[in-house]
């Protein structure tokens, strides 16, 4: 276990390493840098300033070294329309992001799952089919359309939830969250859903995959031989195979709701770290973006070695191998 | 595609052997929801191509624009005297006909990045089965990277670095999208490679590039078709999602995206058709292409067969 | 003797989008206390769907279409999912072909053991525990329990047929249907488990159904024996006189193929062809093709006749002289 997590962690590295070259060179090489890092409205003395202190009259190589200093140091340079450094900014606007990012999660897996559970066991029925047809169309909506719908129906038509913005936060276990107040609850659900829909439709397929290729397996027919009662069939040999993939799946797929994130939360106008980024990308803000990407790219390493670990956790079967190794 | 009448040996009778293409179209159309869809489809992309012909205005032509016609609701009758069924937008332009030039614009850059994407990931997939070795898992191994990232993601930041238009969001999509090709590819490849036949071939000297054009290219073919409809579909959506946050195609290059975002400032007044009809036209559209990928993953997977 | 199990007329077909497959086309034989009967043909003949027909494990497109199946003296062709889960694993025991897919993966051997106590009574885990215990040590397995506490991949094949044995005498059943137990296993530990299997008979008075392909490794265990080809049974009688003097041909065909030891050497009489098509049965005995002894009157379907102290279903009983041939 020890090794296995080692080895994934040097591997992580690298490729935040590899990330950084290639976010350096997207910014110095194939851009101009100075263009891209110095903010447009900024004097002659000012632009001589900036391209003294981030070194662009230096050799490439020497430029790099400078801004993976900088970057190990959490300097990953200043707003140009805040004026504090990119870093915090983003961190800051971190919680209001991964809050909603959670919330849709949580949605995912407690509708998704059942759902798929239904449409596995009875593949044949009306209500299987219209589970499956619903989970093409949520597979295919643009999630900013169905934000605008939600919106409209939701918050305009029936005037049930706010339309936009983030609620109250309460404090619970020292955890600051919109999800501990009415408020904030009534402010999140709209957003939440809209991100959740995507991972609802992933989660009803690969559980109804996972249940119709369970369904025959030997080791079903097996458990039925024995006189189980369906029920344990099901909710113990079946589901305890799928959870695997699903739990790894949908693991997974935390990164990406954060990165989608960054469409929902324009619509709804939440204060998080998406919203920020496409307000820096319209602004010019480039160092918000630099750092985003930054940080994003370490979040996906970071939930990728998770949820291998926690793979292995589930697994028997992966266990072993690895104290083999 | 030949290895498929030979996956079903148990033929009864001999007499009606059916051609891998007739057997493919019979087994498409057998399902209904498939059938409705791909016609749907190429209804819209009828609407899309005749667009210049069937609509009552121009709706770029600033000649044909009144700005007096500005936000009529569905039905209202336009000052020059034809019936604005769809409603118009802030502008006054007639949003059937604003719709219809917008679809034109959202298909042409989906299809235009989806067949490039195409291209490129299958060369590179190519490439890399064919040279093997270190190549290949240099390339698998950056594959694996940039596909542990969302595609959209990878787009919006290759749209922040490049600006806006039409060129620069195909490049994006490009780079978003090329390595579920590559990674089919290969994974044909791979199948491929175990196979006896080809493990034969290389005993007998014959060439690597007869193996790859011979073997694996055509055995690439079902499931790259599966993988460009679902990808056409979803660079679609994809463009329309980063022009509506302002970042994908400009002002002058309408398409779906714009259209809805133009409209979400008047959708909180009540004036919901501005962005719901350019709204229903991208979901049929995409729906529809992914109702269409769906029953071909099907038809074309002869795992799936029963 | 009573009998345990009387099967008479079973008919399973399969209704799939090519046409009706009969797996299994009317078939008759009974198990009697303390019995073992072999169940023997090649490769689709229809032996496992046999044995999933008298478990009630036979799944849609297939279905039970004709004929009786009593145990004792309860009619189970038309029996609900019910009354099946009583019996499974309780009255009636099953045995698979592969234990490496039988055995859930993800579940231990405790678990899975303890399950098929608890399904059918009612007492506790740590008796059901015990008891588990105890069946692992009758079918020779040492430590029984840390074997407990290990997942099914942790086990060698032999040791997980050994698990899947024990498991199928924890309720002291009354018949046990085994599939080919040991097919999946190499030579030795076939010769183990066979022994281990018929000393539990022996002991505790089960009925079995042994099916399998290989009648040199039934030989020494069964007391009688069916012989199946393409869903029917062609001869049938004690494990003598069909071994010894066997009177259908392919029953001496299967025999040829086996090698023994005072046969060393010589040719090998093979049956030529293949088993038929089950879509597009051959008019007439469904053997002709590939019988040696086929005349003008194997154009009729023969019916299955009392001959020489025996079930025979052929027009040319074949002489004993002509086995050697
Ligand atoms: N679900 C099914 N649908 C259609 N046909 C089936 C199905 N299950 C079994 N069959 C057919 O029934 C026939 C008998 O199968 P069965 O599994 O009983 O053979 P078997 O004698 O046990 O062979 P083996 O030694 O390979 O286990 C086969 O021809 C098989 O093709
Ligand atoms: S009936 Fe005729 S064809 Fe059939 S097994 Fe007997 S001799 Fe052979
Ligand atoms: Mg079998």
């Amino acid at each position: 276990m020890t090794v296995f997590v080692i080895r994934r962690l040097l591997q992580a590295i690298l490729v935040v390493f590899l990330m950084s070259v290639i976010v350096f060179f997207g910014v110095n090489v194939v851009g101009d840098p100075v263009h891209m890092l110095v903010n447009p409205e900024a004097d002659q003395s000012e632009i001589a300033a900036t391209i003294e202190r981030l070194g662009l009259d230096r050799p490439i190589w020497e430029q790099y070294l400078l801004f993976l200093k900088g970057a190990v140091q959490g300097d990953l340079g200043n707003s140009f329309i805040f004026g504090e450094p990119a870093l915090q900014l983003i961190l800051q606007h971190m919680p209001a992001t991964m809050e909603l990012a959670f919330t849709a999660l949580t949605l995912a897996i407690v509708i998704g799952i059942p759902l798929g559970l239904y449409a596995g066991l009875y593949p044949d029925n009306a209500i299987s089919k219209g589970i499956m047809a619903g989970s093409i169309v949520g597979f295919s909506l643009p999630t900013f359309w169905v934000g605008l719908m939600l919106i409209m129906l939701f918050a305009v038509e029936l005037g049930w939830v706010p339309a936009t913005g983030r609620g109250d936060l309460g404090s619970f276990l020292g955890i600051q969250s919109s999800l501990f107040t009415a408020d904030g609850l009534s402010h999140i659900f709209l957003p939440a859903l809209n991100l959740a829909l995507l991972k609802i439709s992933l989660a009803i397929r690969l559980t109804r995959a996972g249940v119709r290729e369970a369904m025959g397996q030997d080791y079903v027919k097996y458990a039925r031989a024995k006189g189980l009662k369906t029920r344990r069939i099901i909710f113990v040999h079946v589901m305890k195979n799928i959870m695997i993939p699903v739990v790894t799946v949908m693991g997974l797929e935390f990164g990406s709701l954060i990165g989608f994130s960054v469409v929902t939360e324009t619509i709804f106008a939440w204060p998080g770290m998406g919203k920020l980024l496409i307000d820096a990308i319209l602004q010019l803000d480039r160092p918000i973006v630099v750092a985003y990407l930054m940080i994003i790219v370490m979040f996906f390493v970071l939930i990728n070695l998770l949820v291998d670990i926690l793979y292995s956790i589930l697994d028997p079967r992966v266990r072993l191998q690895d104290q083999g190794a | 595609m030949t290895d498929m009448t030979a996956a079903t040996p148990a033929t009864p009778d001999a007499a009606k052997v059916e051609t891998p293409f007739q057997r493919f179209r019979s087994e498409f159309f057998e399902s209904r929801v498939a059938t409705f869809a791909l016609a749907t489809f190429g209804v819209i992309v009828l609407l899309a191509v005749l667009a210049p012909w069937i609509t009552p205005q121009n709706p770029y032509d600033l000649a044909q624009v009144d700005v007096m016609d500005g936000r009529l609701a569905p039905g209202s009758e336009a000052f020059a005297g034809y019936t604005m069924w769809l409603g118009s937008d802030g502008a006054g332009r007639d949003l059937y006909s604003a719709i219809l030039y917008g679809l034109r614009i959202s298909l042409a850059v989906g299809l235009a990045s989806g067949v490039i994407a195409l291209l490129v990931g299958t060369v590179i997939g190519l490439v890399a089965a064919y040279a093997g070795g270190r190549i290949e898992a240099i390339i698998m191994r950056i594959v694996d990277l940039q596909l542990s990232f969302p595609a959209s993601l990878v787009a919006l930041m290759l749209v922040a670095a490049l600006g806006k238009g039409v060129d620069k969001i195909i490049l994006a999509l490009v780079v978003a999208q090329w390595a579920y090709y590559a990674r089919t590819v290969r994974g044909t490849a791979l199948v491929e490679r175990g196979k006896e036949y080809v493990e034969a071939a290389q005993c007998l000297g014959i060439s690597k590039a007869r193996i790859v054009f011979r073997h694996i290219l055509p055995n690439c073919m079902a499931p790259l078709i599966v993988v460009g409809t679902v990808q056409t579909a979803s660079a679609i959506s994809l463009e329309a999602t980063l022009s509506f946050l302002g970042v994908g195609l400009p002002q002058t290059e309408p398409s779906l995206g714009v259209l809805i975002a133009n409209g979400f400032e008047y959708m909180l007044s009540g004036r919901y058709w501005i962005s719901v009809f350019p709204g229903l036209a991208l979901l049929f559209t995409v729906v529809s292409i992914n109702l269409v990928g769906d029953h071909l993953r099907d038809v074309l997977n002869p795992r799936m067969r029963k | 003797m009573t009998k345990v199990l009387d099967v008479s007329g079973l008919k399973t077909h399969f209704f799939t989008r090519a046409g009706v497959v009969k797996a299994v086309d009317g078939v008759d034989f009974s198990v009697s206390k303390g019995e073992i009967m072999g169940l023997v043909g090649e490769s689709g003949s229809g032996k496992s769907i046999t044995g999933f027909s008298v478990l009630g494990l036979i799944d849609p497109p297939g279905r039970i279409v004709d004929g009786s199946i009593k145990f004792n003296g309860q009619e189970l062709a038309n029996a609900g999912e019910e009354q099946f889960q009583r019996l499974r694993g309780n009255r009636i025991s099953m045995i698979f072909q592969d234990p490496m897919m039988t055995l859930n993966p993800v579940l231990r051997v405790d678990t899975q053991m303890i399950e098929a106590i608890l399904a059918h009574e009612n007492v506790t885990r740590q008796a059901a525990w015990e008891r588990s215990r105890d069946a692992l040590g009758l079918v020779g397995i040492p430590s029984p329990e840390e074997r407990l506490r290990a997942y099914p991949h942790q086990l060698s094949g032999g040791m997980r047929q050994r698990v899947a044995i024990a498991t199928a005498f924890l309720n002291q059943p009354d018949l046990i249907i085994a599939d080919e137990p040991t097919t999946a296993l190499d030579v030795t530990i076939q010769a183990q488990i066979i022994y281990e299997a018929q000393q539990l008979t022996k002991r505790t008075g089960t009925a079995m159904v042994w099916i399998t392909h290989d009648l040199a490794v039934v030989a020494g265990l069964v007391d009688r024996i069916s012989v199946m080809y393409a869903g029917r049974i062609v001869e049938q009688g004690g494990i003598d006189d069909v071994i010894d003097r066997p009177r259908h041909p392919y029953t001496v065909g299967l025999l040829g193929s086996v090698p023994t030891a005072n046969r060393r050497g010589k040719r090998l009489f093979q049956i030529e062809g293949m088993t038929p098509n089950v879509l597009d049965m051959p008019k007439g005995c469904a053997f002709g093709p590939r019988c040696h002894a086929r005349t003008e009157a194997c154009r009729e379907e023969p019916a299955i006749e009392d001959v020489d102290g025996r079930r025979l279903r052929c027009f040319n009983p074949q002489r004993q002289a002509e086995v050697v041939s």
